[in-house]
């Protein structure tokens, strides 16, 4: 028996993995400490836990445990690699350059700064969802101070050309950061051999838990500093005060170093699900796969089944927890931006849904998501006016919309 | 976000989903609304000799509030005179259906279709289309 509802919503969040709490536990209540306690047992035992932990995070993305900046999660990690740049290099330039497609974390944050004066050139991406290197070779100018480009986009899971644009970035002398929310844990990212200097990351899309992050600063070949946004202590090289989160730490430790151990099995497993889903699901008429599907996450698949409407058709599918590129599940009523930067038209926009797998996921929760879609697809459909006018040869293109 | 009931109801079991002979002269077709906003209904009606709505149906594409406000529509225009039809007010959906101010335009859509739909009917049948009021969303 499986049970309902399924969920499928990973690139979200993801559930916490039982190792992982187990980990946490002793930290609530025995080693309580706070780990900037220097001098008694209580804030060794916290510090020793803390260290432990950015061993095996650092071993994930193969850097040193000094280069490790812990923080309350993606969000944050982002808005101080790209406001803390911006600061500490403001004698070098004040250009910025990002992606279309990025998460709102990374967009806002420099729509923040060019008002702060920044100058931000926003990259297109092609229809595939990959950035053009000859555009991003083209954009750097002598002001330019960093490059922010996504590793994996978090609606289509198309995985961008880490090292190609970091041997860009690198030639140039310019920083790259990259928000690798959705990335690390998924796939192998060693910011050595991808040549990354400041990389996002967060342990809740990693089977850890909710509320802690790290943002990494590379120390060496070149050492990047970034001005800390939040004054206090001087915790964490003086990047980030804050008593440090010594569970959420320690749990985001053990989601690194089991993503490290499960992570080639996982992927197998994972990628197979997904293909399967996404091969069932495009038998559909009229059912299109966003972004590509070469250069992308193993767990995820964004669908756009045409002439049916995203938040409308989630609604037949109530036992399914998924996600819509549709406009009606923000209160915005815009559809997905990312989705219109591929160049998908609104309607394809409003018509998406994407499927994230995760560790957890079954293969009979995936013959029951088949199944449970491909009813509610058929159901909305045959009440859909523009399957009808599809099917009566009608060109919606051509009809003069009563727009409102 | 939770839907009510009532909505739950009429997209679970949608009364009236289909087509009506849009050739046929007492039958007056509103199609409104638009793709690119993610929602688009179509609403027809069958009117008799005096004027009476004896059939209505509806396909709706667009969230479920769009498709349960349509639904409710249809319900509440079979029996009424073509006049009557034009009281409904998008108000009494959103009442009925108790929508969030974030799926009035839902309610919104459906009173144009009925206009619309209406409006065909008129028109067809020799009669003036009645003014609709300037598009409010």
């Amino acid at each position: 028996m499986i049970q309902l509802p399924i969920y499928l919503d990973n690139n979200a969040t993801t559930p916490m993995d039982p190792r992982v709490l187990e980990a946490m536990l002793p930290y609530f209540n025995e080693k309580f400490g706070n780990a900037a306690s220097r001098n008694h047992p209580f804030g060794w035992a916290a510090e020793e836990g803390v260290d432990y932990a950015r061993e095996q995070i650092s071993k994930l993305i193969n850097c040193s445990e000094k280069e490790i900046i812990f923080t309350s999660g993606a969000t944050e990690s982002n808005n101080l690699a790209i406001k803390g740049v911006f600061e500490m290099y403001a004698a070098k330039g004040n250009h910025i350059i990002t992606a279309t497609t990025e998460h709102k974390a990374v967009l806002d944050t420099c729509a923040h700064l060019e008002k702060l004066g920044a100058t931000i050139t926003y990259l297109e991406v092609k229809a595939d969802g990959l950035i053009d290197l000859n555009e991003l070779s083209n954009a750097i100018t002598d002001k330019t101070i960093l490059v922010s480009i996504m590793y994996g986009n978090n609606e289509i899971g198309v995985i961008q050309p880490m090292k190609e644009i970091a041997a860009i970035t690198r030639s140039k002398g310019v920083l790259l950061h990259t928000d690798a929310t959705q990335t690390v844990g998924k796939i192998p990212v060693d910011v050595e051999a991808d040549g990354i200097d400041l990389l996002s990351f967060t342990a809740h899309k990693m089977y850890g838990p909710k509320g802690v992050g790290a943002l990494y600063v590379r120390r060496k070949n070149p050492r990047v500093k970034v001005t800390a946004q939040m004054d206090g202590g001087g915790h964490e090289r003086g990047m980030r005060s804050g008593t440090l989160n010594v569970p959420g730490i320690v749990g985001f430790g053990k989601a690194c170093e089991i993503a490290m151990q499960d992570m080639e099995k996982d992927t197998i497993r994972l990628s197979a699900m997904r293909d399967r889903l996404e091969k069932s699901l495009v038998e559909l008429e009229e059912a299109y796969i966003n972004g590509n599907t070469e250069h992308r996450l193993p767990h995820v698949t964004n669908i756009s089944f045409k002439y049916v409407e995203g938040e409308g058709l989630m609604m037949a599918m109530k036992d399914l927890a998924v996600s819509s590129g549709s406009a009606c599940t923000s209160a915005s009523l815009e559809p997905s931006y990312v989705l219109k930067s591929l160049g998908l038209n609104d309607d394809l926009a409003h018509s998406s849904i994407r499927f994230g797998l995760g560790r957890f996921t079954t293969d009979e929760e995936i013959d029951y998501a088949i199944e449970c879609t491909k009813k509610a697809v058929t159901k909305l459909r045959d009440m859909s006016p523009l399957w009808e006018m599809f099917k009566d040869g009608i060109d919606l293109d051509a009809v003069e919309w009563a727009e409102h | 976000m939770a839907y009510s009931e009532k909505v739950i109801d009429h997209y679970n079991n949608p009364r009236n989903v289909g087509t009506l002979d849009k050739a046929k002269s007492n039958v007056g077709t509103g199609l409104v609304g638009a793709p690119e906003c993610g929602d688009v209904m179509r609403l027809q009606i069958e009117v008799d000799q005096n004027n009476v709505i004896t059939d209505a149906k509806f396909k709706t594409f667009g969230c479920g509030s769009a498709i349960a406000s349509s639904s409710l529509a249809t319900e509440w225009l079979k029996g009424k005179s073509i006049d009557q039809a034009l009281e409904i007010d998008n108000m009494d959906i959103v009442e009925e259906l108790a929508l969030p101010p974030v799926k009035i335009h839902c309610s919104v859509l459906a009173e144009d279709a009925i206009k619309s739909a209406i409006n065909d009917y008129r028109v067809k049948n020799g009669m003036d289309p009645i003014e609709l009021p300037k598009s409010h969303h």
